[in-house]
């Protein structure tokens, strides 16, 4: 059994105990546990279930890449499936369940799966569930549905109760890793000047070093850690940042960082993650190695672990895997956990080394302590259902033959070490096969470059390559002084200390264990325990063509679950390779993305949740709005009332006494959104005339003039009404989404193609407050509020004028969208509101109604006046709708001017504006379209127009509609029928698009 | 996410203050213009491996638009430089001859 | 007037750092050339400072001027003097080619106080906030979270933020979320 034991457990506080819950069992480990080390500590080898053919399954790593040992964390809206239980620390009060098990995590009726195993092999979705189709809904899809998934998504009304946030951080020299040879690294940068920013992904530094042994400087590890950390914290240019992991290396030296700030301790105030968004100089990755498992039989039976896990749970947590364990090796690190284990007090009944001739001076060191080693042995398979029984002792060199059961409770293996090239590789770092140490390691000549050319990713210490203790330090000290020279810091000599460690004999590369195992062995020994691949389906796959390692990923799924193939890639593209006969570095690894474990959606929300989920853009008067019962239209980033509902009334009533109160007596629009670029200099009017189809150099100063933009392709995409200020100014309004689109337009325009005309332009829309008082009675109100002439006279249609209204600095525009008599009128933004008031106030004896939006729309579509978004969607140029009065004649050139003359643009066939009224006056729906005879190439019916705007009118008391149709302006009165829902059509007659008011008497009064 | 200097206002601007533009040096063809011209002019695009000149506007900055080179193979950044010009400043075009023997973009060697 | 109405009507908050809507800044951008003699002249006159050069401030007293591009600047004054500031200013470079826009209620602009200022910018700018990278006398236009700013230091433990009037709201939720008291970073600062 795995338990606690008496000594050992460097990282624990054993006075500190801290109770959990494990699928609802209250059980204690210490403070400085992890959830996988406590579990240990409480015989709970077993962790969660496999994914296809739900195995039982135990720890078999101590860190970030555990594959196994997966389960969900907290509960109701802190829920989160899929937690790594070795890199979760506790707390009190932790609650976690295991995953993907039914009924329970000891017993569970999905292991029948494992007799359906011979059905699930590579490709089982793609061979097995192809026909008869029907079965696909009623059978396939339920069974796999039911049996695969890891964990379970949070509840659907669940709502993440945590806040998370981003930080911006700049530094010379970014260090990922806080093992030894990251802290050397940064110490070498830092004392020679470079600042630098060291990550860690645990909550301690050291890394593998203290666990496995040998002196640096004469010190033990540990105390050398100590004595870096204190020194790093003394400089002020360098920092440290803990339980913070380098997620992803990206273009020109930007790296994500992926900080946990309360995961350990969630009773702490503050946000729970932090996303570093990290611009450095040079990356350093000191990211270590990860330790590949062996291909044996029944490597997946809970209590089979890697060698350097038995060894942290021992060393870092004091918990013991098993009594007994055996060791199954290639090489000779393996041999500190055995040589650990003995010094413990606990038993390695064998130690199984498939190297003919067996280790070095590790190996002497366990045979002087008693352990009885096997050289050229294999472990042909290990017995055990939820939990190791034995193994089974064969050769290497044979195919599987038994030749002595050993009784054991726990087994610990080591193919050997594989640098973490992850992050070196994100941005295009390459890698060489190093046949020695079977391990891809970085190729320095071929690292990411960043934006200058140059590179700007070194990698430090065993992610490196270097596995020997003084190597890795020399090795890291040289990265921190090329890192700080590359970021123009010259720290002369290198600095690194001396360490002692025994000398290793060499590896020998063990990809399947006896070497010629059967199939019945092959099928049980697996590659990737999260997405249950074995061996078999690897050999299966290459025999069925697959080749390529990234086709073989995809099909097999190998390296394709969370843990992203930690621990299964080097080992699956050997096999792949084997198979198909050719050599490692042929068949290549498949691309290694970020980021490096998974990252919280949280985090990469930041603090863009809630109100500040995006900006909302508010007008002056939108307190007003808020407090009135506003129904909310977003357009673009504002919000504009889209009615005013009152108590008890619906919506669409709101918008029919909203046209009917503006038409009969006066109405209020709050028109802020609308764009107000200054455009002035001597060149304005030229400029201007480019921009705008219509010629706007002529206008006369004091007056107004309605303008249409296209661009360079030809169709229309903004409209607007120009004043003329002085001789050199023009203030340009915009349609609501345009103002900030079309000031980038003017100046690309100005910067890029004609920057020798003499213009300046302002984005002046949140400078002023904009109200349009409409209606027959608005005059009325204005002259009431006094201070200066708006008569017929003074202010004519498509006029405008500076003066006071009840005190208020205004500019008065006499222009109309409604077909009223109406006033458009702008304060300063901060008198807004007042001048609201002020009007509501006054307006009183007139019925004043303030309108939204839909009214706005429903008054010019009477009008025949058309919108940006509705009549144009990019494909519709101006004289689609009739608008050619807008387009200069007198002009040689403006913005869309040729492109209108390209063949399709006057194609007499294009669709032209028109109106439309349904014969039993009912609305015709919006996009609806026009149906011509016959069909078309796919059997739909033909078509011959659409619907652009349609409303009911309460003016008129009809539906009222305008549309492009097929020769439309010539078949005024025709009646032609429009789509209505699924089968139903619904006739239409072409009229004229101007319903209401067809001369303007109303609005020139 | 790139880096990229805004020669306007110094500033080393990363990716998410900036405003991609496309092609660079463009000749705008306008209403005398054949079709072929201005075919040319509206959808005729570089699309190269290697070497490319861009236009980019600095949005959330200065406001200013410049001319970047770039190889978009490596994402190196040979130089930033003034939006008013039609055609590269030599001293970034001796730069990219020099990293870049041959390389050919348009009718730039 | 009695009648200005702030975009927040002087919201505050108090964390890491002090956050305050900040009433009465006056604000006029200035396009030309600003190596202009007659242009820098009549700053001068009007304004009492000379224009800065590249992303640079100029401030004395009430009134100032910050570089927001070879051709913009943004001219400060209490904001009951903008009205008649930009006219002066116009009148002044009547003839020359210059615009002159009072945009004093275009912008809501927040002032920072405490130390930790960098921090809470940093959370949400991509720009160096360390103290070699930016300091007293720069101005820095950019993105804060997702939306156009421009700061300035005017000592260590006092900036001031300028963005859109429309989106006060967001930018002060911005602002008062990076300044949780729980939340510091201690990157600047040990």
């Amino acid at each position: 059994m795995s338990t606690r034991v008496q000594t050992q457990g460097r990282l624990i506080n054993r006075d500190r105990p801290v109770s959990f819950k494990f699928n609802g069992a209250l059980l204690k480990g210490c403070q400085g546990d992890t959830l996988a080390s406590a579990l240990l500590a409480n015989d709970q080898m077993l962790m969660g279930r496999s994914f296809k053919y739900h195995r039982p399954r135990g720890v078999v790593a101590s860190g970030s890449e555990e594959p196994n040992a997966l389960v969900g964390l907290g509960e109701g809206n802190r829920f989160e499936p899929n937690q790594r239980a070795t890199t979760t620390e506790i707390f009190h009060g932790l609650t976690a369940t295991s995953q993907n098990h039914w009924p329970s995590l000891n017993y569970d009726v999905g292991i029948v799966n494992n007799t359906l195993s011979r059905f699930l092999s590579a490709g089982f979705y793609y061979k097995m569930f192809i026909h008869p189709r029907p079965f696909w809904k009623h059978v396939y899809e339920p069974f796999i549905r039911h049996s695969a998934g890891l964990g379970k998504a949070p509840d659907k009304d669940a709502r993440d109760a945590d806040r998370y946030e981003h930080f911006y951080a700049f530094t010379d020299v970014l260090v990922i890793g806080g093992g030894v040879a990251g802290l050397q690294s940064a110490l070498t940068a830092a004392r020679a000047g470079a600042k630098v920013l060291l990550l860690e992904q645990t909550a301690h530094l050291g890394g593998r070093a203290p666990v496995d042994g040998g002196t640096i400087d004469g010190m033990d590890p540990d105390a050398w850690v100590t004595k870096a950390r204190e020194e790093l914290d003394a400089l002020p240019n360098a920092q440290i940042r803990t339980r913070t992991m380098g997620a992803g290396v990206y273009d020109h030296g930007y790296v994500l960082g992926y900080e946990r700030l309360t995961d350990h301790a969630p009773e702490m105030a503050g946000p729970r993650h932090r996303l570093w968004r990290i611009r450095a100089a040079q990356v350093i990755t000191a990211t270590g190695a990860i330790e590949r498992p062996l291909s044996f039989a029944g490597n997946d039976i809970p209590g089979v672990m890697l060698a350097s896990a038995v060894r942290d749970y021992l060393v870092n947590f004091g918990v013991s895997p098993g009594d007994r364990t055996v060791v199954v090796t290639n090489n000779d690190d393996a041999y500190r956990t055995a040589i650990a284990l003995v010094q413990a007090g606990l038993k390695v009944p064998a130690i199984l080394d498939a190297r003919p001739e067996g280790g070095g001076a590790l190996m002497e060191e366990a045979k002087a302590l008693g352990i009885g080693v096997e050289t050229g042995a294999a472990a042909v398979k290990v017995k055990g259902a939820k939990r190791v029984h034995s193994v089974c002792r064969g050769v290497q060199a044979g195919e599987g033959e038994v030749l002595e059961e050993i009784f054991c409770d726990a087994v610990a293996m080591s193919g050997g070490w594989s640098p973490v090239v992850h992050l070196w590789s994100h941005c295009g770092g390459k890698l060489n096969w190093d046949a020695a140490q079977a391990a891809f390691r970085p190729d320095h000549t071929r690292a990411p470059t960043s934006h200058d050319g140059n590179p700007f990713v070194i990698t430090a210490g065993s992610a490196d390559g270097e596995m020997h203790l003084n190597n890795v330090l020399q090795n890291a000290a040289n990265a921190g002084k090329t890192a700080a020279q590359r970021a123009g810091f010259d720290s002369g000599d290198i600095d690194a200390p001396g360490a002692d460690a025994p000398d290793e004999a060499p590896l020998v590369p063990v990809w399947m264990m006896p070497q010629g195992a059967k199939k019945e062995l092959r099928m049980k020994a697996w590659l990737d325990y999260q997405n249950d691949v074995k061996v078999s389906d690897v050999q299966l796959a290459a025999q069925e063509g697959f080749e390529s390692v990234e086709h073989t990923k995809r099909y097999t799924t190998l390296g394709m679950a969370t843990d992203q193939g930690k621990l299964s890639n080097i080992n699956g593209l050997a096999t792949l390779a084997n198979a198909l006969g050719e050599d490692i570095p042929q068949v290549g690894t498949t691309t290694f993305r970020p980021p490096y474990t998974p990252i919280s959606m949280g985090a990469i929300a930041g603090e863009a949740r809630g109100e500040i989920f995006q900006p909302i853009r508010k007008t002056p008067m939108h307190d007003w709005h808020e407090a009135n019962g506003a129904h909310w239209e977003p357009v673009g980033h504002w919000r504009r009332p889209y009615a005013f509902p009152k108590s008890g009334e619906s919506v669409k009533d709101a918008v029919h006494r909203e046209v009917l109160a503006t038409r009969n007596s006066l109405g209020l629009l709050d028109a802020s959104t609308l764009g107000k670029i200054i455009v002035k200099g001597p060149d304005a009017g030229r400029f201007l005339d480019m921009l705008y189809t219509n010629m706007m150099s002529t206008l006369k100063v004091g007056k107004c003039r309605y303008g249409l933009m296209c661009t360079e392709n030809g169709f229309l995409t903004d409209d607007g009404v120009v004043a003329r200020i002085d001789e050199d100014t023009f203030l340009c309004h915009t349609t609501t989404g345009g103002a900030d689109r079309i000031h980038a337009h003017m100046e690309e325009w100005l910067q890029t193609e004609w920057w020798d005309f003499k213009v300046w332009t302002v984005n002046a829309t949140e400078q002023l407050a904009q109200v349009a008082v409409v209606g027959p009675n608005a005059r009325k109100l204005l002259e009431k509020l006094g201070g200066m002439d708006v008569s017929k006279e003074n202010l004519a249609f498509m006029e405008w004028k500076d003066g006071e209204l009840a005190g208020f600095p205004v500019r008065v525009y006499r222009i109309s969208f409604s077909g009223e008599l109406s006033y458009e009128i702008a304060v300063p933004a901060n008198l807004g509101r007042a001048f609201w008031d002020k009007l509501l106030e006054a307006g009183q004896e007139w019925n004043i109604t303030p309108y939204g939006t839909e009214a706005l729309h429903i008054m010019r579509a009477e009008k025949g006046f058309i919108m940006i978004g509705d009549e144009t969607d990019g494909t519709v140029i101006p004289q689609d709708l009739g608008l050619d009065w807008a387009i200069s004649k007198k002009k040689d050139d403006y913005i869309g001017k040729r492109a209108q003359a390209r063949s399709h643009m006057t194609d007499p066939r294009r669709w032209k504006l028109v109106g439309l009224e349904t014969l039993n006056g009912s609305t015709l729906m919006d996009g609806a379209y026009a149906i011509a005879a016959g069909t078309n190439e796919n059997g739909q019916r033909n078509t011959q127009g659409r619907v652009t705007s349609t409303y009911h009118s309460p003016t008129l008391g009809k539906g009222i509609a305008m549309g492009l149709v097929l020769d439309g302006p010539d078949r005024m009165g025709e009646v032609i029928e429009f789509t209505a829902g699924g089968d139903d059509t619904i006739k239409a007659k072409i009229v004229n698009a101007v319903f209401f008011d067809p001369d303007g008497e109303k609005q020139n009064v | 996410m790139l880096l990229i200097t805004c020669p306007y206002c110094g500033v080393e601007a990363e990716e998410t203050e900036l405003h991609a533009g496309g092609e660079a040096h463009l000749t705008r063809f306008g209403p005398d213009s054949s079709d072929a011209e201005f075919t040319s002019y509206l959808f005729h695009r570089e699309n190269p491996k290697g070497v490319h000149f861009e236009r980019w506007r600095h949005v959330n900055g200065c406001g200013k638009w410049f001319h970047a080179a770039r190889a978009t193979d490596t994402l190196e950044v040979f130089g930033t430089y003034s939006a008013q010009t039609t055609t590269p400043p030599k001293d970034i075009l001796d730069t990219i001859r020099a990293k870049r023997p041959g390389f050919r973009w348009r009718d730039l060697t | 007037m009695s009648d200005v109405q702030l975009a927040l009507g002087g919201a505050s908050f108090d964390g890491l750092v002090q956050v305050e809507e900040l009433a009465g800044q006056g604000m006029i951008t200035l396009r030309g050339d600003l190596t202009d003699d007659a242009i820098v002249t009549a700053v001068r006159d009007v304004f009492g400072v000379t224009l800065p050069g590249i992303r640079e401030t100029a401030i004395d007293g009430a009134q100032g001027a910050l570089w927001m591009s070879p051709d913009e600047a943004l001219l400060l004054c209490p904001a009951d003097l903008a009205r008649q500031k930009t006219d002066d200013l116009s009148a002044k470079l009547q003839g020359a080619h210059a615009l002159v826009v009072n945009v004093s209620d275009a912008r809501a602009v927040f002032r920072l106080k405490g130390t930790m200022l960098r921090e809470v910018i940093a959370k949400l700018a991509p720009v160096d906030m360390s103290p070699g990278a930016f300091g007293p006398g720069m101005v820095r236009r950019t993105r804060m979270a997702q939306v156009a700013a421009a700061f300035w230091m005017d000592d260590a433990s006092t900036a001031r933020i300028v963005c859109f009037r429309s989106v006060a709201a967001y930018m002060f939720g911005l602002l008062s979320i990076s300044a949780d008291e729980a939340s510091a970073v201690n990157h600047f600062t040990r």
